[in-house]
């Protein structure tokens, strides 16, 4: 049965629709168009930081989340010319002997005053002292503090090279060494060697809450830690009384999103002002968007094949060089990292100065390899395993995709090949044990000084200290780059880095295969945002034009 | 009325006991020491907090435990999360809201679009209109939730740049927490722009609150279509033809209530399906709710987090449901538990 009439049913739609589509025109006005959000930084980030001190962590979600927002280092890298600037420091001497290191401290250079810590003076001498005694003594108050490792720090053994380090008055800190090394300048501008507050230490002492200096933290950096939701957003706000006269935000905020895709949606709907670690793969993508921008700059890295030079017939230089003259580095660059990479000719990429352009890399040649590996008493369908990283690098962005492509280079040489991977814990600790034959892995520079390529790479010490895969000993290398770091001037460490290079390409403990540019994007609003080659992203100076 | 009343208080309660023996059982499935399970702290921080073996008399038999276990609950000790480090309760309180915040939208939008509809329906019934709009809830009803809200990212948010695709409100707004439902939270604060808020907040809504609408408004299309149709068959509506009503007289006062009540107890019913729906959206729109949360738990196996997840999820729909079926069951006392128990 029909209850309503037609017309009245016509009126009711009508009168329905026009309704919808007034507030449908309210709502587009309002919702759509006004996007009236507060002056401010979003910078969408990829995990949730372990703590805001990297001085006890040195992965990158750490560094990115403290180093140079929360904090300042006695001295700088320069990010476009690599060159040390002042910071906390304004001038520094060296004495003739390398051996003692004198700073003149910044003056007038305020902390940040949060819920937890009103400070009462400026930065002086203590803070200088309270940060680098915190991780050289064992004996120090908070040296246990946070679980008591310095991942940084001890890798270099910093602690035993530091004698002391002296006060001689208010601004002026002497530290000596107990045998020059020239990388020494280069680690007290990492993104490691930051300044705590003295004074907020002995405040957390006598409140007996002596945790909180690592997730409460105080520093003279750009910005001050606001508030922190694990997995969810790190806020910052400006620090007002910053000693640098740059630009600043009022709120600088890290949206922590995981997922690499989602990212980037973020970024093209202009939830994020920058994003964390672009995945090769999207980098098309952001360069077709108008309204972003891809800064692209060569990174301080290397992804390479170690051999396990510790086991049989691995420990043979000419078995190394068959293996590496078997596979063509160029086709796997242009299918791991999308020509985002540069064929590697050293261990240390072009842009540093120990780099030599006259070692002749390996070139591919199969028929040759497989005649040299025939000649060494390697029989046909030999087996061995390639070792591939389970995690995604931005020196290797695809290890298993990579190790594939090895094992069908090997397979027309007359090698099977195996791939392991398990997950990267377990992975780096049986790597340690040395069972492995062979690996991809890589390496990110953390400053801009080649030892800090040549000596955690391939140096006897770095086999107990878990980065030498190669597990390759030689006394002639250890020989040459411990004398680099004797000197300090450039042109005579770089005759001794070239020697290494030499020793290095006759000997082929590992075989480089690709230095990897570094990418960043963001969106055209957002302005002074640089790619820091030596480290972690800084947000002082960069500014959101409307 | 108290025979009622103590009925469904009894019924909710061994609903509950039953959820928090699962909860408790569940400590001992999953993998793992069951202490570290019950508090989430690691074997070796709980030897720094020596009194919690004792709070949940580890060593005593499984009754006593689960006494125990019972205890810690009503006093608010929930464990903390593995992965967070923060007390669950915390974070129970803090991301629930937001879960029930989106589902009561919904539902409103539903009810809003759905109930028109479906009289439309009805009331056009074996017409083209009826016939359209059945065969657009059967449409909506089998497209799955998160292929929707992937669709209304891609249109809304990545194509067309109108709404954002994830989160409450945009993180520039600093929004002191009170009630934990962001709209009451941004009405209540004063320290920030409210109309902008309040615009952020609004725009963030729309596509969740959309995807998970749609599913629920064909569902109320079609159970209001049927009821209405029913009741306009049923004698007492001829009879009110028979004393000469009009025909806008007859469905205004003898039509839409009774066919409204049925409706009530079905629509209760879909709550629990709504707050799955919510869960899943909320993981594809980074809702930080409830659901989203417990999804990160699995990924990390935060087994601490999961059973309180549960408990508190499970607990919040059995009251929810019992508590609008006491309603319907106090105000409609044609309704007898025979019939309940068929909806």
């Amino acid at each position: 049965m029909n209850i309503l009439e037609k017309h009245n049913i016509k009126h009711w739609v009508q009168t329905a629709l026009i309704l919808l589509a007034s507030i449908c025109l309210c709502a587009c006005d309002g919702l759509l168009l006004s996007k009236t959000d507060p002056n401010g930084i979003v910078y969408c980030s990829e995990g949730s930081p372990a703590n805001f001190n990297p001085q006890l962590d040195t992965s990158g979600t750490t560094v990115d989340a403290s180093s140079h927002q929360i904090y300042d280092r006695l001295i700088d890298f320069d990010p476009i010319t690599g060159d040390f600037v002042p910071a906390l420091a304004t001038s520094w001497l060296i004495s003739n002997d390398g051996k003692t290191y004198t700073f003149q401290l910044r003056r007038k250079v305020s902390f940040h005053d949060t819920q937890t810590f009103t400070p009462t003076r400026f930065f002086n001498a203590d803070d200088v002292l309270f940060s680098i005694d915190r991780w050289r003594l064992m004996t120090h108050p908070f040296h246990h503090i946070s679980g008591g490792r310095y991942p940084y720090t001890d890798s270099l053994k910093l602690g035993d090279l530091i004698t002391k380090v002296t006060r001689l008055n208010g601004y002026r800190v002497e530290i000596t060494l107990n045998k020059p090394e020239s990388s020494f300048l280069a680690n007290l501008a990492t993104d490691f060697a930051v300044i705590l507050s003295a004074e907020y230490a002995d405040k957390l002492i006598s409140r007996n809450q002596k945790e909180l200096i690592d997730h409460k933290p105080v520093g003279t950096g750009p910005y001050q830690l606001a508030s922190f939701r694990q997995d969810r957003y790190i806020r910052y706000t400006k620090h007002p009384k910053y000693w640098r006269n740059i630009e600043l935000t009022d709120k600088l905020i890290f949206d922590i999103t995981p997922s690499s895709s989602l990212r980037l949606a973020k970024l093209i709907t202009a939830e994020c002002d920058a994003i964390a670690l672009p995945a090769h793969s999207e980098l098309e993508v952001i360069k077709q968007q108008d309204e972003l921008v891809l800064d692209e700059k060569p990174g301080l890295n290397i992804g390479f094949w170690a051999f396990n030079t510790s086991k049989a017939p691995f420990n043979n230089p000419e078995v190394r060089r068959a293996l590496g003259m078997a596979i063509d580095k160029n086709a796997l660059i242009e299918a791991i990292y999308f020509n985002s990479a540069i064929v590697a000719k050293n261990i240390v990429p072009p842009t540093s100065w120990a780099f030599q352009s006259d070692v002749r890399p390996l070139s591919y040649n199969p028929i040759a390899a497989k005649k040299l590996l025939r000649e060494q008493g390697i029989p046909e369908n030999f087996s061995m395993t390639v070792w591939a990283m389970p995690v995604q690098r931005a020196y290797n962005p695809n290890a298993t995709k990579m190790a594939e492509l090895i094992q069908a280079y090997l397979q027309k040489v007359g090698i099977q090949v195996n791939i392991i991977s398990y997950e990267w814990s377990t992975f780096r600790e049986r790597l340690s044990q040395g069972i492995h034959d062979s690996v991809l892995i890589g390496w990110s520079a953390d400053n801009g000084d080649p030892d800090n390529f040549y000596r955690p790479l391939l140096s006897c010490a770095a086999i107990e200290s878990g980065t030498n895969r190669a597990m390759w000993c030689s006394q002639e290398y250890d020989l040459l780059i411990n004398k680099a770091l004797q000197y300090t001037d450039i042109s005579e460490r770089t005759y001794f880095y070239g020697q290494a290079n030499e020793l290095l390409a006759e000997q082929l403990p590992l075989i480089p295969i690709a230095h990897a540019s570094r990418y960043q994007a963001h969106r055209k609003e957002l302005q002074g945002l640089v790619i820091n080659p030596y480290g972690g992203v800084r947000f002082g100076g960069v500014k959101k034009i409307q | 009325m108290t025979n009622v009343l103590l009925r469904y208080t009894n019924l909710v309660l061994a609903t509950l006991f039953v959820l928090s023996l699962l909860s408790f059982i569940l400590a001992y499935l999953f993998p793992g020491q069951p202490i570290e399970n019950l508090t989430g702290l690691r074997l070796d921080e709980l030897a720094e907090h020596q009194n919690s073996e004792l709070k949940y008399a580890v060593d005593a038999n499984i009754f006593v435990q689960y006494w125990h276990y019972m205890g810690e609950l009503f006093a608010g000790n929930w464990g903390v999360s593995f992965s967070s480090g923060l007390p669950l309760i915390e974070d129970v309180s803090h991301y629930l809201p937001a879960s029930i915040e989106l589902s009561a939208y919904a539902l409103f939008l539903s009810f809003f679009i759905g109930l028109p509809l479906g009289f439309l329906a009805a009331l056009r019934h074996h017409k083209l209109t009826d016939y359209s709009l059945l065969s657009i809830s059967l449409l909506g009803y089998s497209i799955p939730v998160f292929w929707l809200a992937l669709i209304l990212i891609l249109f809304f948010s990545l194509q067309l740049g109108w709404f954002p695709l994830s989160g409450r409100i945009s993180l520039l707004f600093e929004i002191p927490r009170a009630t934990g439902f962001i709209l009451i939270d941004i009405l209540l604060s004063d320290s920030i722009d409210k109309t902008a808020a309040f615009t952020s907040a609004l725009r963030h809504l729309i596509l969740p609150t959309l995807s998970i609408a749609v599913v629920t408004t064909t569902l109320i299309i079609r159970i209001t279509r049927r009821s209405v149709i029913k009741t306009l068959n049923s004698e007492f509506i001829l009879a009110a033809y028979a004393r000469g009503l009009t025909p806008r007289q007859v469905l205004m006062r003898h039509g839409v209530r009774n066919a409204l009540i049925p409706i009530l107890p079905l629509l209760a019913m879909q709550f629990p399906t709504l707050l799955t729906n919510a869960m899943i959206v909320e993981s594809i729109f980074s809702w930080p709710g409830i659901g989203n949360w417990l999804i990160q738990a699995i990924y990390q196996q935060d087994y601490p987090a999961i059973r309180a997840g549960m408990l508190a999820v499970s607990t919040l729909v059995v009251i929810f449901t019992m508590s609008i079926d006491l309603t319907i069951r106090l105000t409609d006392p044609r309704r007898r538990r025979a019939e309940r128990a068929t909806t």
